[in-house]
């Protein structure tokens, strides 16, 4: 089972704390908000993407399983803007 | 030998938990203010202060069962969980009990944070602002050290860094909002005209 | 005006538009009572083969959005007629509602009598009195549908307390603001229960499906895609405001349509703010419909079509629009907040030709990150729109960069 990052948009406070334990997959913009990197976190950073999600003082970055299915459907969705 | 070994330990079980907590706020402050130098990331402000905070219970529980438990003291199990109800020295104990039971509140709400709204864990969280002083004025009232220089000195070094630390908080926490609020210009109070 | 072989008025049909909201009396006279047998699984089929797209902007299947409240059978789905129109320059939603609010209330309570929903609200701009007076009025005077409420939503207006999750938060906690996106309206929404948000421009449609079929509806538009649409269209024309227009109609006859000529035009904005930019030489004979114009890299959007004079200055027309939707940002995300007021600031700078030396660079990159970063489509929409004006107006931001303008300064600064 695969996982990626994903990140409460609302909840981010740019502290940055996720960008500085696993730079790999997490860049900061010039503010200090995080770009994630939209992919499957590899095996060997697991441990490390778990100590980001931890060491978020928001609570702001979270794991979630990577479905096939899931994927297909947010790229239909994000083909889609606006939504009003 | 026991009741002499008992009693120190608890003294120093008590004054090691003071400073355990002194450190705890210093570094939620220093993680809340984002605060960084070369060779400390901002990460490692956080995770001391998580790490701390659970090293102080571990003293504070010493602290607390050490006291109870020493049949020097004539303090209960009911003197540690009911504060106040002990009629020794009882205003000074009591204030131990119920900075005890703020800290155990906070720590298990910051544990099972998901669990509880942000509100409610930040509100608890704050009354951290309440435990601390607490804790100090308890150690002054029945610590048997209260009198030496070493423990005025230390109490003193660690009011200053708990004030120092609340202060830049509270400073710092002013100029993100500034910064926030300036970023954007109004929303339009009018629609453009067409 | 033989250029629209079709009558496109379908919607807009019926009586003259200066008397005013057309009165159940007249509607159910002109279009016979609302065909709310027809409701549930046939309704639905019937707008998926129809190809419905839904109105509001993003332009999702409706007879797909039915299905999947249907679907959930839960009891206690609510339906949301969608009025806010945040698009400052769009004026399609409220004259639907103003004009043929029964037709928008049909189409509400065919989607909740179909998705098994009892509560139909219709969310209108607290700002738009005409609108709000229309559908107070139409809703005095309709005979009640049994088990279903029906109600009017006043709503604070804004770009962003349109969009659907803001809509159901401002039902939820009086707060019309976006929210972060699981859990979705269609599942859970107001007061946690599955709903069912649609623009009112797509439920008008629905009704009028119910009643005339899919066939019917498929008979106009040009290309892939069927039916007409409503589109606003604004700038130096001689009679701007809301048509209705098959889709596959081209920009040159839409400005015809409006008594003005393609001369003059420099540029276009199409789909409003959440749309882009284009050159008005290469778009004049692009048919209008979300296909074609999203394989040209733009964007139906809600029919926006705001034409930009050859006087004006495409820098400052950028600018107004970035600084309106930087001030509308909801400010809950950092990136929105920091990435919009930058963007804001150096396109102020390098309108007013107070440049500083990275500000094209750096809105190049800015724009480039900000997407995707947001709770909502919101800075998406600023970050696109930026970035399809820097596209088609190069050389305007060259020149500025440079501290010059090409345009007559009496009208750079018009944006019609």
């Amino acid at each position: 089972m695969r996982h990626r990052l994903a990140l409460d948009r609302i909840k981010c406070d740019g502290y940055g704390m996720c960008a500085e334990i696993l730079p790999e997959m997490i860049a900061l913009d010039d503010w200090g908000y995080p770009i994630l990197r939209d992919a499957p976190i590899p095996g060997h950073l697991l441990d490390l993407a778990l100590r980001a999600v931890d060491v978020c003082p928001v609570l702001a970055l979270r794991l979630e399983p990577v479905l096939r299915d899931a994927v297909r459907e947010r790229r239909a969705e994000g083909a889609l803007l606006g939504g009003r | 030998m026991i009741e002499s070994f008992l009693w120190y330990a608890t003294r120093g079980a008590g004054i090691a938990s003071l400073i355990m907590l002194t450190g705890v706020v210093a570094l939620g402050v220093l993680t809340a203010v984002r605060w960084q130098r070369p060779g400390w990331p901002r990460f490692l402000s956080a995770e001391f202060h998580q790490a701390v905070s659970l090293l102080t219970i571990v003293f504070v529980g010493i602290h607390i069962l050490i006291a109870v438990l020493d049949p020097y003291t004539s303090l209960g199990v009911g003197a540690a969980l009911v504060p106040f109800s002990s009629p020794y020295r009882q205003i000074w104990l009591g204030l131990g009990g119920v900075s005890m039971y703020l800290i155990a509140a906070i720590i298990v709400t910051s544990m099972l944070r998901p669990h509880f709204g942000r509100r409610t864990w930040r509100v608890i969280h704050w009354l951290t602002y309440a435990a601390w002083p607490m804790a100090l004025i308890h150690g002054i009232g029945t610590g048997s050290d209260t009198g030496a220089l070493w423990m005025w000195v230390l109490d003193a070094v660690c009011l200053f860094t708990v004030l120092g630390a609340v202060a830049w908080r509270a400073t710092a926490a002013d100029a993100a909002l500034v910064t926030r609020e300036s970023a954007l210009p109004p929303p339009a109070s009018q629609r453009i005209p067409r | 005006m033989t250029a629209i072989a079709i009558s496109p008025y379908r919607l807009l049909a019926g009586p003259r538009f200066d008397e005013g909201a057309e009165s159940y009396a007249d509607h159910v006279a002109r279009l016979g009572e609302p065909p709310y047998g027809f409701a549930g699984p046939r309704l639905i089929e019937s707008l998926e083969r129809s190809g419905l797209l839904g109105r509001g902007g993003a332009g999702f299947p409706v007879g797909r959005k039915w299905r999947a409240v249907a679907d959930r059978g839960r009891r206690g789905t609510v339906v949301i007629a969608n009025g806010a129109e945040g698009e400052p320059r769009s004026a399609k939603d409220r004259a639907l509602l103003t004009l043929r609010p029964h037709l928008v209330i049909d189409g509400a309570i065919l989607a909740a009598l179909s998705v098994g929903a009892g509560t139909v609200r219709v969310y209108v701009g607290t700002e738009h009195r005409e609108a709000v007076a229309a559908v107070a009025r139409a809703i005095a005077e309709r005979p009640r549908v049994r088990g279903m409420r029906l109600d009017l939503v006043e709503a604070p207006i804004g770009y962003v307390s349109g969009e659907s999750s803001a809509v159901v938060r401002y039902l939820n906690e009086r707060d019309a603001r976006p929210t972060t996106s699981p859990p979705r309206p269609s599942e859970r929404g107001v007061g946690g229960r599955p709903t069912l948000v649609q623009n009112v421009e797509s439920l008008a449609y629905a009704a009028l499906i119910a009643r005339h079929g899919t066939e019917w509806y498929c008979e106009a538009g040009r290309g892939e895609v069927r039916g007409t649409a409503l589109v606003t269209i604004t700038g130096p024309v001689r009679e701007p405001g809301v048509r209705e227009i098959e889709y596959g109609t081209t920009l040159r006859e839409l400005i015809q349509l409006a008594g003005g000529t393609p001369d003059g035009i420099g540029a276009v904005l199409l789909g409003g703010y959440f749309g882009g930019w284009g050159n008005a030489t290469d778009l004049l004979d692009m048919p209008l419909d979300p296909v074609t114009l999203a394989s040209a890299g733009l964007g139906f959007g809600c029919g926006l079509v705001s034409l930009l004079p050859n006087e004006s200055c495409g820098v400052w027309a950028t600018e107004q629009i970035v600084a309106y939707m930087a001030g509308e940002s909801a400010r809950q995300c950092g990136p929105c907040i920091f990435g919009l007021g930058a963007m804001a600031t150096s396109l102020r700078r390098l309108a007013t030709g107070g440049s500083a030396r990275d500000d094209l660079v750096n809105l190049d990159r800015w724009s480039a990150e900000l997407m995707g970063r947001g709770a909502c489509h919101h800075p998406d929409g600023a970050a696109a729109l930026l970035r399809s004006g820097l596209a088609v107006f190069a050389d305007e931001f060259a020149l500025h960069a440079a501290g010059r303008c090409s345009r007559p300064p009496r009208h750079a600064r018009e944006m019609a």
